[in-house]
This record gives C-alpha cells, sequence and structure tokens, in this order.
C-alpha cells in the first residue's frame, strides 16, 4: 500500500466487455487523508445488472462504491481522484449537483437505519423533497415502493407505527423501498445483509433479482455465496487494486488470476 | 531486573483496613445526603406554613402585615427566564449543531468548544456584571428583566450547546449517511431527522439549563433588581423569586422571612420536578 500507484505495473485481468455502462470509473484513486486506499480502479458497470464486488476486508470495496454517490464527502480528509463517469458525465466533477446524483444514484447500508419516523413516513419524507406530488399522488407512490421491496403486504395496515418497530429484515426492506421511492436509476449496497438473518437475506437477494429489471444494482458483499447466487458481473478487489473483472459464472468456476482462486477457493480473505 | 519482593502484610491488617476504607466511604455518602436532607428538611418546615393557593395569586405583603403571595416574583421568574429560553436555546442549539454536525474535529471548532467549557465555569456574578455593565449602564440607563434575561440567556448558552452537541454525536452515522444518501440536504437532514432521533437528548439540554438558572439569584441582583409591581413589562426592574428570598430573608420583618421561606420552598419544589421529569424523559428512552 505504500508503494506509489504509477511505479508497479498493474493490469487488471477482464474477461468481459460492458457496452454503454451506467457507471464507469477511470483511473480512480481514493485517499485517506495521507493513505491511499484505491489504486487506478478501472470498473464498468452493466445496465440493469448485478454488479457484485467482492474482496477480503480493507480491499477497498466499500470505498469504490462510497464515491459512485459521493456520500464519501461528508468526512474530512477523505478525497476521491480520477473520473467516474454516470451516463458520460464525470460525477467528480465540480459543480455537479450532489442532491441529484443522490436521487439518481441510491444506496442501501450494513446496518438497517428507519429514520425516527412512521413507516409512511420514512418512505414519503425523501420523496416529498424531490417532487412536486398531491397528497394521492405521495400515497400512490409509497405504496409502490413499499411493494416493490416486497415489504407492503406486511405493513400495509402499520403504516403509521413506527419504522424502529419492524424486523431486522423488514427495516432493510424499508430501507430500499425508501430508496426505490426516488425513483434511482442505480441502487448501491453496501453488505446489505451482513447483519441480517438467513431467511430475510434470502427475501433480499430475491428482491435483488427482481429490481434489476428496472435498475442498475452495485452490490458489495462479503458472502461470495451471495454474489454468485445474484451477480451477473463480479470484481474482485484486492489491496485496493481490481485484480480480476468477470462474468460472475466464469469467474466463480474458472477465475483467470490465482490471487481470484486463492480468494475464491477461501485460502486467504 | 527488579527484584520481585513479596509484601508480607498479615492477612488481619488488610481485612481491617478493608473495613475501614469501606466504612469511611459509607459514612461520606450518607453525610452527603443527610445535608441534601436536612435542607430539605428546614425549607419545608419553614416554607409551608404560608403555603396556600393565595400565596401564589396574591401581591407581595407589606412590611409587617400578613403573608401576602409571591405572584409578581413569580410571573417576573417566569417571564425572564421564558425571554432567556428564546434568546439562549436557539443559540445554544445550533451551536451545538455546528459542534456535532459541521465542525467536529476541526481547529475552529475546538476554539468554540474551548470556549464554550469556559463560559460555563465563568462565575455568574461576573455575567451579571456584564450584563449591568453593557445593558443596564447604556442609555436608558436603568434596571430591566430584559437585561435580567439577557444574563440568564448567557448562563444557559454553554449547557444548551455541550447537551446538544453530545447528543446529536450519540446519533449513529449511519443515520446520518442513510439521510444524505437519499440526497436530502444537508440542513433537512439535521432538521428533520437527526433532531428528531435525539429529541429527548436535546429537551433534557433544555431543561437541565432551565434548572441551573431558575436558582440563580447574583446576575439578576444588577441587572433584573426587583420590584413590588405586576412585571408587565419587561423593560422595567421586574420582580423575580431569587432576589426576593435575598430581600425578605434579610429584612427584620418576621412575615417578609417566612415569605423568603415559602418562595424557596417553590423553587425547590420546581427543581425537584424538572429533574423527576428527566430521569422520567431519560428512562423512557433507554427503553425503547
Amino acid at each position: 500500500m505504500n508503494v506509489p500507484a504509477q511505479e508497479t505495473p498493474f493490469e487488471t485481468v477482464r474477461d468481459v466487455v460492458i457496452e454503454n455502462p451506467v457507471i464507469s470509473a477511470q483511473q480512480l484513486d481514493f485517499w485517506y487523508g495521507q493513505s491511499q486506499a484505491l489504486f487506478a480502479n478501472d470498473l464498468d458497470i452493466a445496465p440493469r445488472k448485478v454488479t457484485a464486488i467482492i474482496g477480503p476486508s480493507g480491499c477497498g470495496k466499500s470505498t469504490h462504491l462510497r464515491v459512485y454517490n459521493r456520500i464519501f464527502e461528508q468526512y474530512r480528509g477523505q478525497r476521491a481522484v480520477g473520473r467516474v463517469l454516470l451516463d458520460g458525465q464525470d460525477l467528480l466533477a465540480p459543480g455537479t449537483d450532489v442532491i441529484a446524483l443522490r436521487r439518481r444514484v441510491g444506496m442501501i447500508f450494513q446496518k438497517p437505519t428507519p429514520f425516527p419516523m412512521s413507516i409512511f413516513e420514512n418512505v414519503a419524507y425523501g420523496v416529498r423533497l424531490h417532487f412536486a406530488f398531491s397528497r394521492k399522488e405521495l400515497e400512490q407512490k409509497v405504496e409502490e415502493s413499499l411493494r416493490a421491496a416486497a415489504l407492503w403486504d406486511e405493513v400495509k395496515d402499520l403504516l403509521h407505527k413506527p419504522g424502529t418497530a419492524l424486523s431486522g429484515g423488514q427495516q432493510q426492506r424499508l430501507c430500499i423501498a425508501r430508496a426505490l421511492a426516488m425513483s434511482p436509476e442505480v441502487l448501491l449496497m453496501d453488505e446489505p445483509t451482513s447483519a441480517i438473518d438467513p431467511v430475510a437475506t434470502a427475501r433480499i437477494e430475491e428482491l435483488v433479482l427482481q429490481l434489476k429489471e428496472r435498475l442498475t444494482v452495485v452490490i458489495v458483499t462479503h458472502n461470495m455465496q451471495q454474489a454468485a447466487r445474484i451477480s451477473d458481473n463480479t470484481a474482485f478487489f484486492h489491496l485496493g487494486r481490481i485484480i480480476e473483472f468477470g462474468a460472475t459464472a466464469k469467474m466463480f468456476t474458472n477465475p483467470s488470476h490465482p490471487k481470484t482462486e486463492e480468494y475464491i477457493t477461501g485460502r486467504f480473505g | 531486573m527488579t527484584e520481585l519482593r513479596l509484601s508480607h502484610r498479615p492477612a488481619t491488617a488488610r481485612k481491617a483496613l478493608d473495613v475501614f476504607v469501606r466504612a469511611f466511604s459509607v459514612l461520606s455518602a450518607a453525610l452527603g445526603i443527610f445535608f441534601l436532607f436536612w435542607i430539605l428538611w428546614v425549607v419545608l418546615q419553614k416554607g409551608h406554613t404560608v403555603l396556600s393557593w393565595s400565596f401564589f395569586t396574591s401581591a407581595p405583603p407589606s412590611p409587617g402585615e400578613g403573608v401576602g403571595g409571591i405572584k409578581y416574583a413569580l410571573v417576573g421568574t417566569l417571564k425572564m427566564t421564558g425571554l432567556a429560553c428564546l434568546m439562549g436555546v436557539p443559540v445554544g442549539l445550533l451551536t451545538g449543531v455546528y459542534l456535532a454536525e459541521f465542525g467536529r474535529h476541526g481547529a475552529f471548532a475546538s476554539g468554540v468548544r474551548f470556549c464554550v467549557n469556559l463560559l460555563m465555569g465563568i462565575p455568574s456574578i461576573l455575567v451579571g456584571l456584564f450584563a449591568y455593565t453593557i445593558i443596564v449602564l447604556a442609555a436608558p440607563r436603568h434596571y430591566s428583566g430584559n437585561a435580567g434575561a439577557f444574563a440568564l440567556a448567557i448562563i444557559m448558552l454553554p449547557t444548551v450547546a455541550r447537551t446538544s452537541e453530545d447528543m446529536l454525536l450519540l446519533v449513529p452515522d449511519a443515520l446520518r449517511e442513510s439521510a444524505l444518501a437519499l440526497g436530502i440536504p444537508r440542513w433537512r437532514v439535521i432538521t428533520g431527522i437527526l433532531f428528531r432521533a435525539a429529541r429527548k437528548g436535546l429537551l433534557t439540554g433544555v431543561l437541565l439549563s432551565v434548572s441551573r438558572v431558575s436558582g440563580e439569584t447574583a446576575p439578576l441582583l444588577f441587572t433584573a433588581l426587583n420590584n413590588n409591581f405586576y412585571p408587565k413589562d419587561l423593560s422595567q426592574p421586574t420582580a423575580n423569586l431569587t432576589v426576593t428570598i435575598y430581600n425578605y430573608a434579610m429584612s427584620p420583618y418576621d412575615n417578609w422571612q417566612r415569605v423568603a421561606w415559602g418562595a424557596s420552598l417553590v423553587i425547590m419544589a420546581f427543581l425537584l420536578g424538572v429533574t423527576l421529569l428527566l430521569r422520567f424523559i431519560l428512562k423512557e428512552r433507554h427503553r425503547s
């Protein structure tokens, strides 16, 4: 990590070419103060597919994901250098409307974080700020989002109960509903099931597969079976570099890079 | 290498010391409680004789004639405390917001935090002197409830600022991030979501600061002063409980002294009420 990127010639192994990527990270470096966490990441995210980011702890998976909606910016000393194109526009360019960017690129976090308000308000709060809806339209949007997050049937009679009253898995689907209500084009998921039991995890995986019909998903996961089950493409990160990027089916059966194989077979990480 | 030497203190001596230390600390604790109850007892004993509904609704008595009531002082104190809240709470709250949400570890925030701590330690009589100098001595050169409220607001400010900061910092960053990630602007995240998440803690800070100023006398002595008339207007010297207690308790008239005890009891009951309310609020939070 102490060796500057330029001095180590490095080439990501690529087994797949992405046509018309929604997001395209180009030569992305990332710094936490003086320490560099990402080195020249090049990654294309295919539209309406699920792209998984895997790799051992501390390899930069989350760091990479957190550049896509510029959420890292609220912390002092964190800095992204390079280009990240969203529909051809560099989202790191100065003058980018971050509020609009975050409406288009939603994010789900490790731990469910319902807002301290009712289930209805959890979904409606952001919608009201971004869209000029009538009360009726707002109610429709909330229902539609809760349905899309496979939560409606469980909460339709509890809409005015606090969001914190739900179970962990339900809370995470509430967060997904909340994000979907903004009509995002991309949904970033940062280990969305690591704090949730296996049954609830299965429901969320199912949901991700449904979601890719309408939007693009990028999911960071520690769980390789999960990546294998739900993703179309996978990027393997190690020490801040993208070692290998390819179709999930190929990577999990026949990885090209020895490091990838070691990680997938559980020899490190 | 230093040689390890075991001290062969006999077990009986060690046990005796243990008993002694334990007994001494229990005794010290009991002593603290003892004085608290003694004070409560004296105030209750001396104050309860004047308590009645009319004590809260009557004008102050003339020297030597009956007990009258503390209506004017009570209203004056409430009005000044209310005005102090209107000035001190927003500034204190926004200071807390700056420290927790914007400044955090920055150099300016550290400076502000240091100053707030300093302000918290300034004796209240100095705050009173300050308000006296810049408000009372300025035109139209007279004592006023406004000056008193200003002094109280300065005393409230650091308490509100520090508790607000602490309570906002208790809200996990994950909640901030997930709100920001929805494209909610920073100020809406703070006012709409973080304030709501921390509302009990924020209310606690306000109540703490109110209870802190409710017994303050020194800063009112040369700002609000006191008054024998109903406090219609805070631009005049304003009747208040603490200076009333001070004046009446020092007077030679028996009936005034009794009123002073009664007013003391009222303040004490108020503080007790606030403390119980705080306990209740904080317990609620632990449960949820």
